[in-house]
């Protein structure tokens, strides 16, 4: 991911040399300008949500997050945001290595495939997974009479659709740190008489884990923000396959906003946690 | 590393492990869609297509993207430059804000607005309505794909080569001209990466708009908009084929995402090394 979330390091931010220094308020204005854009529509929206969520007093605050219908709704999003994290990086992690080390016919095609769930509105992924698994195709038939269980409408779903929206973070973040892999690193352990396993544990797996690490943490903090591939694969049942951002949406519509704010407060904190993880883990990586 | 030929059964079987993966997961839902939308031919996808409330809707989200996509190109590129050109104190807690709509939950975002300019909000009565109306939806999708251009252009803008710039600016170019001539040019496949995905995020976007937007009919319904409503008034032909179309079109950003990133590659692999 470090191609869509690049860290800037301070090497690069060297100052402009200001060997004509009559013209600071060039300088001033754009700066003030970036500023004053990200505080506007960045910062100011965070500070809606603290300030929202503690408004009404800890007690309120407390009280709506232990309602039964909040609690599970949190529960759940964690959960299956989870389950698809673990999968992800297992699968991401293969992905990402096949695509470095193989050539195969259509690999160009795949490798630009990558990015779809980027480029697609994940209300129409919602859509596309019903069609394919719904209770009235093939399908979803197959799984919910002969395996029994059901697949849309149901937390199966919901992992499905997080699967599709995460896909390209894992990839997209090993990719490069495998390119940069030296050829020689891998073929000297081979050479030495390692099996493609233990030069994989050995020596690939390490130099990738922070990448690995990176993605998943990204798109576990996306899946608990996703709405619009959730609503429509897992409807929207109190207590049953009701998520967190559908929780939200439906106390706002009903203008519930103290239900709705202390979810989003611990929604954007864990969230947080993560960015911050993250960049822990990147800059320890460049540094 | 240097590609191979997989030759041992193993390595078959890891491509074909991710090819298949792949397959299930992007391109099977795919087909879905495909064959439901088109079950019946053409025509019924361009007749739902042609309702007034359908080109309204596709109206609207054209005109918010255009929108979204200026605005975010204009300050994503001055945000790029103050962060990698300028030191000062609170850089990177700025960094950090440029981050933050990625993992800012959309309907968050939607709830947020309503907070701040709804009927009873921090700022009511606001001069002109946002809330259910398109200035709302217009911050909405500003904020949902504020990233992307800051980012794309932040490493490529790092790491050009700054001879020809200092050049132009001691033979006495100005600082604008300097930026038109020479730095424009250089960071311009990194704008254009940007701006695809700006295009794309923008383009798709349902949570915030669902919310702040609240989908009034011919009014503050997108695209996405109203494929949700035409799912719950179980107009399955309107669902579907306006589906088909924003599929289509996110097929048409592949494509897009892979020309300019031809680019792109080049530089990027230089800096790696």
């Amino acid at each position: 991911m470090s191609e869509y979330f690049p860290v800037y390091s301070e090497s690069s931010a060297i100052a402009l040399p200001t060997k004509r220094s009559q013209a600071p308020w060039g300088a001033w204005g754009l700066r003030l300008a970036a500023m004053t854009y990200l505080c506007v529509f960045v910062a100011v929206p965070v500070i809606v949500v603290i300030v929202e969520g503690f408004r009404p007093g800890l007690d309120a605050f407390w009280t709506s997050l232990t309602r039964p219908a909040a609690m599970n709704a949190v529960w759940l999003t964690v959960w299956t945001a989870a389950v698809m994290t673990v999968l992800n990086m297992v699968m991401g992690t293969l992905t990402a290595y096949v695509l470095v080390t193989y050539r195969f016919p259509g690999k160009e095609l795949f490798n630009s495939l990558v990015d779809l769930p980027f480029a697609i509105p994940t209300l129409v992924t919602g859509v596309m997974l019903v069609l394919l698994y719904g209770p009235q195709t093939a399908i979803g038939g197959f799984f919910e009479n002969q395996l029994g269980f059901k697949v849309i409408f149901a937390p199966p779903g919901i992992v499905l659709s997080l699967l599709f929206v995460g896909y390209p973070f894992v990839i997209r973040a090993v990719q490069p740190v495998l390119l940069t892999l030296e050829a020689n690193q891998q073929e000297a352990a081979q050479t030495l008489g390692a099996s493609g396993w233990y030069t994989f544990r050995r020596v690939i797996f390490p130099a990738v884990r922070p990448a690995v690490i990176t993605g998943g943490l990204l798109s576990f903090a996306r899946a608990l923000g996703e709405f619009g591939a959730i609503i429509v694969v897992a409807g929207n049942i109190p207590m049953k396959t009701q998520t967190a951002t559908v929780y939200l949406y439906g106390q706002v519509e009903a203008g519930d906003m103290s239900a709705a704010s202390a979810v989003s407060f611990v929604l954007l904190f864990i969230a947080f946690a993560i960015t911050l993880t993250v960049d822990v883990v990147e800059s320890r990586r460049h540094a | 590393m240097r590609e191979i030929r997989p030759r041992t059964p193993v390595q078959w079987l890891l491509v074909l492990a991710a090819l298949l993966y792949a397959g299930v997961l992007l391109l099977a839902p795919i087909f879905a869609i495909v064959q439901k939308a088109l079950a019946n031919g053409l025509q019924p996808v361009i007749d739902s297509l042609s309702e007034a409330n359908v080109l309204h809707a596709l109206q609207v989200t054209f005109w918010m993207t255009i929108a979204a996509v200026i605005i975010n190109t204009i300050m994503g590129v001055v945000i790029a430059w103050v962060l990698t050109r300028q030191q000062f104190r609170g850089k990177r807690f700025l960094n950090l804000l440029v981050d933050i709509p990625f993992v800012f939950s959309p309907v968050i975002a939607g709830y947020t607005l309503i907070v701040l300019f709804g009927r009873t909000g921090w700022f009511a009565p606001t001069a002109f309505p946002i809330v259910f109306s398109l200035p709302g939806v217009l911050i909405a999708s500003t904020f949902v794909s504020l990233p992307f251009v800051a980012r794309e252009v932040g490493p490529v803008l790092g790491s050009l080569d700054r001879e020809p710039e200092e050049a132009a600016y001691t033979i006495g170019a100005s600082r604008w001209l300097t930026f038109r001539r020479v730095v424009l040019p250089g960071i311009w496949p990194g704008i254009l990466y940007g701006v695809v995905l700006t295009l794309a995020r923008a383009l798709g976007e349902f949570g915030a708009v669902a919310v702040v937007g609240g989908g009034i009919e011919g009014q503050t319904e997108t695209a996405t908009m109203f494929v949700f409503r035409a799912l719950n008034d179980r107009n399955e032909v309107g669902a579907y084929s306006m589906s088909l179309l924003l599929g289509l079109v996110a097929i048409l950003v592949l494509i897009l995402m892979r020309l300019v990133r031809h680019n792109t590659v080049t530089t990027e692999v230089v800096n790696n090394e």
